[in-house]
């Protein structure tokens, strides 16, 4: 598959190292641990912890994609997910802040008002 | 050009006046409104005749085209003949004489400018019925003239009965009117035309084979129309119960024109009922069935004014049966010596009622003679007109009839006779309870003011002499030449059922005032059976009026309407809602719940690329 980035990459030799699925594999994995992580744990920063393991799960995917597919964009793309992942937590962070101001607790199960 | 338009177009107006300004008027403005547009309307009609002259054929005025739709092509056109100038003579003429007597009758009840207002539009339905050049036209006045029938039955609207009278005539009428307007669209189908003209000139021509089916139907359905507004067999009885409005009403247009209107509209078709034999058989049945059984119920009516509303469904059963003989120009002259007699006869008893400041039950009359001596006298000329007494109007029109129908089958002829006699025996009946013995109410009789005395003496002059406008000879140019020879035994006969009934009245009610007394207790059941007009009433209401009810209220009301159409409306908001309350419990407000969703729903989608194959 050629590709379409104008610049292309050296074309390194690859070492016969650690193959393509193995990367998945465990890309998966921590995805669902963060899944898990998000849904079953009550504390919000756990909570929060959780969706930053997602994200990072999602990246090392983009970046053994990028790799293997010899293109940058998976790279570019990894790029992205971290500044706004780094945006989000700064917002994210704020907002919990706020609710334990507010609330004087952690527990998310608590924070529901949004119910109608 | 003739402006006929102006005949009917001038009650109108005095109708629009009366009744949009009418409540501010005062009583003689109402009047000189009222009054004045059906005077000017009369002497129009005179005028119009006069410079027309001899009428051989009918003049055609057409005014615009009304409807213009594929083959419908109705124009609105006013046409007079030797027929129509009768009936208008009779409609203006007779309206103008109630018109002046109502002044006085109506002059101490309350809602004086609506009932000349009513009056007014009764007026103008009648004469664009009288004048329509089509049946559609015809139409329209034949239903205004229902509407007005309807309005002044329920003039006393504060008197539920009279309310009730008004709804049974207007929807008994509205039966009779489905037949007649199913007649209207069958005649369009099959002529392609509606003009009375056209429609008889395309009869003629048409093969008998090919239309006698058709045309019978036409005539049969008119005839429905024709016993529902001229109560006829089975729909006459809305008649008794429409005494319930003001009397000038019951002599206007329960007795003298508009329930004569069906008796018109079969002159009308004669040229299509000459092609449907069978009909006309059935018209004469009707006829023949209506008199008698009206007249045997007259016998034994103690209310004055319906012992006058049967004897005048048993006349329109009379006309009916000559019509159904042929003798279609008889039929109209006995519409016209009828309005002169019936007329009177209604306006005499009103005179009367009047007299008793409002009693109408001829038990509490009697010994009237010398307390009210012109009613008297006015009441004894219809008497003896209704009874066929020659050589006065009665006999004249009666006795036409008679001899034509004894040309078209005997035994009819003879139930006639007999019919005839009845007739002779409850009108004198009435007339001997009222005026002669002696009084056994409780009111001080008065005589009537000159303005209702002066109508009832033209009307008896009419009532007398009446019978010496031939009509039959006159319509010759419209129905043909009537070739009745005067049997002087049939004649004869005739008079003498008259008379044996007055004598039988004056016998039973003078003489020996004991006796119907004897004779109810003797004949009881018979007599019951007739006093309670052979429960016909009753029958209608158990097996049309009760069935028709309840079916309405279980079925229309409770089942379809209640259950099925507001089910389907609630259901469906019940639909709506019960969805509603299942998806708001997604909406949990935990943000972990809704996590859990998200990831169920990319579950769901991924399962779905995954084994049905997504986009590629």
């Amino acid at each position: 598959m050629p590709s379409e980035f104008p610049i292309p990459l050296p074309n390194l030799p690859l070492p016969d190292a650690v193959p393509l699925s193995w990367y998945l594999i465990l890309s998966a994995i921590l995805f669902t641990l963060g899944v898990a992580g998000f849904l079953f744990r009550r504390n919000i920063i756990t909570v929060f912890m959780s969706i930053e393991l997602m994200l990072n799960a999602v990246n090392l995917s983009f970046v053994a994609f990028s790799y293997h597919l010899k293109s940058v964009d998976g790279h570019i793309f990894s790029f992205f997910v971290m500044v706004i992942a780094a945006a989000e937590a700064a917002v994210g962070l704020a907002i919990i802040l706020t609710v334990f101001r507010n609330r004087q607790t952690l527990e998310i199960d608590e924070v529901s008002s949004l119910k109608l | 050009m003739h402006q006929l338009w102006l005949i009917p177009a001038l009650p109108l107006a005095g109708f629009l006046v009366n009744g949009i300004f009418g409540r501010k008027l005062s009583k003689p403005a109402v009047n000189a409104v009222a009054i004045g547009s059906v005077l000017l309307s009369f002497l129009w009609v005179v005028k119009t005749l006069l410079a027309l002259g001899p009428l051989e054929s009918a003049y055609t005025e057409s005014y615009f085209t009304w409807i213009q739709s594929g083959i419908v092509n109705v124009g609105f056109d006013l046409a007079v003949d030797r027929l129509a100038a009768v009936m208008l003579l009779v409609v203006t003429g007779i309206g103008l004489l109630i018109h002046i007597y109502a002044i006085g009758y109506m002059s101490h009840e309350g809602g004086y400018y609506r009932f000349f207002a009513y009056l007014n539009l009764f007026m103008f339905f009648m004469l664009i019925l009288v004048m329509a050049a089509n049946f559609l036209l015809l139409f329209v006045g034949w239903e205004g003239v229902g509407l007005c029938s309807y309005l002044l039955i329920g003039f006393y609207f504060l008197k539920k009965s009279a309310g009730d009278a008004g709804k049974k005539a207007f929807v008994v009428n509205r039966i009779g009117d489905f037949g007649f307007s199913l007649a209207i669209f069958l005649t369009l189908v099959t002529f392609g035309s509606l003009d009375f003209g056209e429609v008889s000139a395309k009869a003629a021509t048409m093969s008998p084979e090919t239309t006698a089916g058709v045309v019978t139907g036409i005539c049969l359905l008119l005839l429905v129309g024709a016993t529902g507004k001229s109560a006829q067999v089975p729909l006459y009885v809305w008649l008794p119960d429409a005494m319930e409005g003001p009397t000038p009403v019951s002599a206007l247009i329960h007795a003298a024109t508009m329930v004569t209107a069906g008796v018109y509209m079969v002159a009308r078709a004669a040229p299509l009922f000459n092609l449907a034999p069978i009909a006309l058989d059935v018209v004469a049945f009707v006829g023949l069935i209506t008199a008698v059984l009206a007249a045997t119920i007259g016998l034994a009516q103690n209310d004055i004014k319906k012992v006058f509303a049967y004897s005048t469904v048993s006349q329109l059963g009379y006309m009916f049966l000559a019509l159904g003989a042929g003798a279609y120009s008889a039929g109209i002259f006995h519409v016209m010596t009828h309005a002169f007699f019936k007329a009177l006869l209604f306006l005499g008893a009103g005179s009367v009622i009047h007299a008793l400041e409002g009693e109408q039950d001829l038990r509490r009359m009697g010994g009237l003679r010398s307390k009210i001596p012109v009613t008297f006298l006015v009441l004894m000329c219809a008497a003896v007109a209704i009874a066929g007494v020659p050589p006065f109007s009665g006999f004249k029109s009666k006795d036409e009839i008679l001899l034509a129908v004894h040309a078209y089958s005997p035994w009819m002829f003879w139930v006639g006779v007999v019919t005839a006699g009845m007739t002779a025996f409850y009108v004198f009946r009435a007339i001997f309870l009222c005026f002669f013995g002696t009084y056994r109410g409780k009111a001080h009789p008065h005589e009537s003011p000159l303005v209702m005395t002066l109508p009832l003496g033209v009307l008896a002059l009419l009532s007398l002499g009446g019978g010496y406008i031939n009509v039959p000879q006159y319509l010759a140019p419209v129905f043909g030449q009537p070739n009745v020879d005067h049997d002087m035994t049939l004649v004869a006969i005739s008079v003498g059922a008259g008379l044996a009934g007055i004598f039988l009245a004056w016998l039973f009610y003078v003489v020996k005032p004991e006796l119907p007394e004897a004779l109810a207790r003797t004949f009881s059941a018979p007599y019951k059976l007739i006093y309670n007009k052979y429960y016909v009433d009753e029958a209608y209401d158990a097996l049309v009026v009760h069935p028709l009810r309840d079916g309405s209220r279980s079925v229309l009301w409770r089942g379809i309407d209640a259950g099925l159409i507001d089910g389907a409306v609630n259901g469906t908001g019940a639909l709506a809602r019960s969805i509603g309350a299942g998806l708001r419990t997604m909406q949990s407000g935990y943000i972990r719940r809704y996590a859990a969703w998200v990831v169920l729903g990319s579950i769901v989608v991924v399962a779905m690329v995954t084994f049905l194959g997504g986009a590629r």
